[in-house]
């Protein structure tokens, strides 16, 4: 095919005849033409791009894409151990088809005269996150955990104008990297944060807290359970010591485990923040994060959020819903560089899936995940324990993760893990490199998907390679 | 033969399912789906599982919705039919948007090969050796593209790509110890993140305004430069379609001065092989994957900010970059100057995947035509709207001067005929089976205004379709000013009492602080 007749069957105006209709109506001879007017010809390109040469056709490209994804193993041909912030869990088959529904997957930002669904149905995910979070307030979602946890700070800090956070040594290290960006400030960062000691599950040291916290401090964050899995039993008296110096207490969750895990807001967080994609979303290759804030009703949090909110009114017809854009003003789209950080294009398709999730498991369906997550996994931690040489580092209840450590193995987290790739298994997340003085730890991450069978592999697995 | 559309609109009407909200469906007891319970041998070993939470184990379940899986299934349906996505209309209307077709076969990879819906971002990068190639390649192509040196895929969508370049300014003048570098420039019509971005990145923010031109003087955007200049964050052509032609200027005197040059490329679909970062001499610039390059929206993401940059920012970006040594892809973490990370993992390679394919799927070639037509696209639908009653075209410098891929428009010589403005003429937009257009970003400079973006994905019939309903009414707004009135009269809801709700009052976010607000008991 001469490449110049090209039609393309995206772009319909490509058809040559339809082409020159069009410019006969614009009054010119060559497209070329409305640029030539319009960009001076220094700062045009004159060179061709060096791209890949096209694959024109859909089966091919098909066929191309297929043979690159195919080169990556995957946690259904693979057991999957890892978690750290996107662990493998139950979709219901209702979440893909309601993400996959065109109207939802190609919709942006109508009002909702024409978008009236879409505004409900985000409207509804900040409704049933509420109730899971036992919270008043949230925004349409965030990018991603770690941006929430790191808004929450900015919002702690304009409430009450202080310039420390205190965060846990050892945070979820991805959310700790956007964290310290997020505060960072020119000349100098205007938000310090300063780490809290843990122990080795990743528990909060109270002395450390009650020597470093002081009227500078903005808030206390905690993640509960865990970046290491560990339930943070001192969660309330944490919370007392930050609300007792004035500070705000932000609490990150993984929301998979309210159904059985009490909600911050009733120990005493302030903020709740995390990561919803364990509602219903698909590994992803990280792709299906999203972020949440929930708050009290109260205007002192409302005016801080800084996405947009979407609020239940009234029409001109009697008892029709609608909504409006709540304290627009708020926000990026409304007064620019006056707003309350920036707002754009997060994850609003992830957010409607997650409120499928809640509203498809219902009250008891969270509580019976949770139960079989923490059975699963504390199953799964007595039968690795058993192993020669191989400690599991608990120091308490934990929720879906655990340290394991192998030190007395011999061998390292990523010669482990290289071995257990023969077995298909993808053994835990190495922690060696960001908590060295853990030595050679690794977290691993059990959830409902995991069988009791799938677990007695992986310590079958993993016994074969410490002992061998 | 094509129907007339100027004069045969459709009979549209959206569906309207005067759905419940999800808790008023709410049967106690009813299940939407059963999960999986621990094993017998698994119960017997370690017990309930849950008492080990001791006093932080839940006491009072979460007030969820109980509701069965088909009254789930078909209160999802019918909201999804109450939106109005670019599958089912010709979504010219949001203009700045690009509200591009985005292929079936992209989704249908994306969404269903377990290559990428089940791989778990921590895996040994061994195991992901096609991800990482895919995101390796699209570095190259987006290179080309923009004539910059390096690419990141890591943030969520074009904001935060923004903001990741307004902190790479920041990291830049620190790594030097100029510290006194703590204002941003950027112009009134480019985007707000231009704007709030860099002020959440604690600079300050100047906002030059446009003169008759469209664009800021090139007098008063050198008054703004000083020492204290850190950068500039501007879009080209901003979001009026005017592509500014001395922005050489702007950047050789911002350079001049010391401060670096981010471009805001989110208008780039106008001049894809035609204009680039490179030769306007910028330093980094962003891409929307999920505009430009045809992944959807979402309902607002997931999305992918690309961002790009030249060789001596490098060691500012974020980590981890993926590199390939000659036979394997790897992540290096190994640059000690990053900014870190604005958001977590490889960030939405979906997203990416998608671009990817779309890319392949055009070429060099293709990638320009899709420029030229949407451009062409727009020129057209110029010719035509020129002509309805009411439309003013601000800066419109008459004979010889034309708009790349977007107009902002007006409405105000409508308003002055005939009282009704912008948002009068938008409610009726959806009674035609039209996505209502986009205003403009606050505040509005141009009075009365709306924006629409034609990109290549539209035919010549849908554009003569968009400006036919416009046209009618425009006529309706003149000659039957009653059906104005009372729009939409077709769409899933009326027009709301409070589109925008300060009044404390009156807000309620949530189903919870709806029902306390209204005095009703959960």
């Amino acid at each position: 095919m001469n490449k110049k007749q090209i039609v393309y069957p995206y772009i319909p105006n490509s058809v040559p005849e339809v082409k020159a209709e069009m410019m006969k109506v614009i009054g010119i001879n060559d497209p070329m033409e409305l640029y030539e007017r319009e960009i001076p010809e220094e700062l045009r390109f004159k060179g061709e791009m060096q791209l890949p040469e096209p694959i024109y056709d859909e089966y091919s490209i098909k066929r191309h894409t297929e043979e690159l994804l195919g080169k990556n193993k995957n946690a259904q041909d693979h057991l999957c151990f890892l978690g750290a912030g996107c662990a493998p869990h139950f979709v219901p088959a209702l979440c893909d088809e309601v993400n996959g529904r065109g109207e939802f997957l190609t919709a942006y930002v109508g009002e909702s005269i024409a978008d009236h669904g879409k505004w409900q149905a985000l409207f509804e995910y900040t409704s049933l996150m509420a109730e899971l979070c036992d919270m008043d307030i949230l925004s349409i979602p965030m990018y991603d955990g770690g941006t929430a946890a790191s808004s929450s700070v900015r919002m702690a800090n304009r409430i009450n104008g202080r310039g420390t956070v205190l965060v846990p040594e050892k945070m979820n290290p991805e959310n700790m990297l956007i964290m310290k960006n997020y505060t960072n400030s020119m000349p100098e960062p205007d938000i310090k944060m300063v780490t809290i000691k843990c122990d080795g599950a990743g528990l909060i040291d109270l002395d450390d807290l009650r020597s470093k916290i002081s009227s500078d401090v903005c808030a206390v964050f905690i993640e509960n359970p865990t970046y290491l899995g560990s339930v943070e039993v001192n969660a309330e008296a944490i919370g007392k010591i930050a609300k007792k110096a004035g500070a705000e207490y932000i609490v990150y969750v993984d929301p998979i485990s309210l159904g059985v895990m009490e909600a911050p807001a009733n120990y005493g967080a302030t903020i709740t923040c995390g990561d919803f994609h364990s509602l219903g979303m698909h590994l992803g290759a990280g792709g299906c994060q999203g972020g949440f804030i929930a708050t009290y009703d109260d205007m002192k949090y409302i005016s801080e959020f800084k996405d947009l909110m979407y609020g239940l009114s009234e029409t001109s017809v009697e008892g029709e819903y609608g909504f409006g854009e709540v304290l627009y003003g708020r926000t990026s789209y409304g007064s620019r560089d006056k707003a309350n950080e920036f707002t754009g294009t997060s994850t609003g398709l992830w957010a409607i899936t997650a409120g499928v999730y809640l509203a498809t498991m219902g009250p008891q369906g969270m509580e019976e995940v949770g139960t079989t997550i923490m059975q699963r996994s504390q199953y799964a931690a007595q039968k690795i324990s058993a192993l020669p040489g191989v400690e599991v580092k608990t120091g308490g209840p934990f929720f879906q993760e655990f340290v394991v450590n192998f030190d007395m193995t011999g061998k390292t987290v990523a010669e482990i893990n290289k071995a257990l790739l023969g077995y298909k298994i993808f053994g835990g997340k190495d922690l060696s490199l960001d908590f060295p003085a853990m030595g050679q730890s690794a977290l691993y991450c059990v959830t409902e998907i995991h069988t009791q069978q799938d677990i007695d592999k992986l310590v079958y697995a993993l016994n074969g390679v410490v002992s061998c | 033969m094509s129907r007339d559309r100027y004069s045969r609109f459709r009979k549209f009407h959206q569906a309207k399912w005067d759905e419940e909200i999800i808790f008023e469906l709410s049967v106690p007891g009813e299940r939407g789906v059963l999960v999986p319970k621990a094993e017998k041998e698994v119960a017997a070993a370690v017990g309930d599982g849950v008492s080990a939470l001791a006093g932080l184990k839940r006491k009072k379940a979460p007030a969820l919705p109980e509701i069965s899986q088909m009254r789930l299934n078909r209160h999802y349906l019918r909201l999804s039919q109450e939106t109005m996505g670019t599958d089912v209309n010709i979504d010219i209307s949001q203009g700045t948007c690009t509200m591009k077709y985005s292929p079936k076969v992209q989704e249908h990879m994306a969404a269903r090969h377990p290559g990428i819906t089940e791989v778990h971002p921590l895996q040994d990068p061994e195991t992901m050796q096609g991800i990482l190639e895919i995101i390796y390649k699209t570095e190259q192509i987006m290179k080309e593209i923009s004539g910059l040196d390096y690419f990141s895929f890591q943030p969520g969508g074009g904001a935060q790509a923004v903001y990741t370049n307004a902190s790479i300014i920041r990291a830049y003048h620190q790594s030097r110890g100029d510290l006194k570098r703590d204002e941003i420039i950027t112009t009134m019509f480019s985007h707000p993140c231009d704007a709030a971005t860099p002020n959440t990145a604690g600079f300050k923010v100047i906002t030059l305004m446009p003169d008759e031109n469209g664009f800021p003087p090139i007098e008063a955007f050198k008054a703004a430069l000083s020492e204290r200049t850190a950068g500039i964050m501007i879009t080209n052509p901003e979001d009026t379609g005017i592509y500014n032609p001395r922005i050489k200027e702007y950047v050789d005197a911002a350079h001049a001065v010391g401060a670096l040059c981010s471009y805001d490329q989110a208008n780039a679909n106008a001049f894809l092989g035609i204009a680039r970062a490179h030769e306007a001499g910028f330093d980094m610039c962003h891409f929307n994957m999920h505009k430009t390059f045809s992944a959807p929206h979402g309902c607002m993401g997931p999305a992918t900010g690309a961002v790009g940059y030249r060789e001596f920012l490098r060691p500012f970006m974020p980590v981890p970059r993926v590199e390939f040594d000659g036979s394997r892809y790897y992540l290096d973490y190994n640059c000690p100057q990053s900014i870190g990370k604005t958001r977590s993992f490889l960030g939405n390679f979906g997203v990416v995947l998608k671009s990817y394919m779309w890319i392949m799927q055009h070429g060099a070639e293709g990638l320009k035509e899709a420029a030229i037509c949407s451009v062409l696209n727009n020129n057209y639908m110029m010719q035509k709207l020129k002509k309805v009653p009411g439309v003013v075209m601000y800066y419109d410098f008459g004979v010889g001067k034309n708009r790349l891929e977007q107009v902002r428009w007006s409405w105000e010589k409508l308003q002055q005929d005939t009282g009704f403005g912008t948002t009068d003429v938008n409610m009726r937009l959806s009674d035609f089976g039209i996505q209502h257009y986009w205003t403009s970003h606050h505040p509005w400079v141009v009075p009365e205004p709306f924006t629409l973006e034609p990109c290549e994905s539209y035919s010549k019939d849908d554009l003569d379709e968009y400006c036919g309903v416009l046209a009618e009414i425009s006529r309706e707004c003149y000659e039957e000013p009653e059906v104005i009135k009372g729009a939409p009269h077709n769409g899933p809801t009326h027009r709301v009492k409070h589109m925008e709700i300060d009044d404390e009052e009156l807000i309620a976010v949530t189903w919870r602080q709806y029902l306390k607000k209204k005095g009703l008991k959960k």
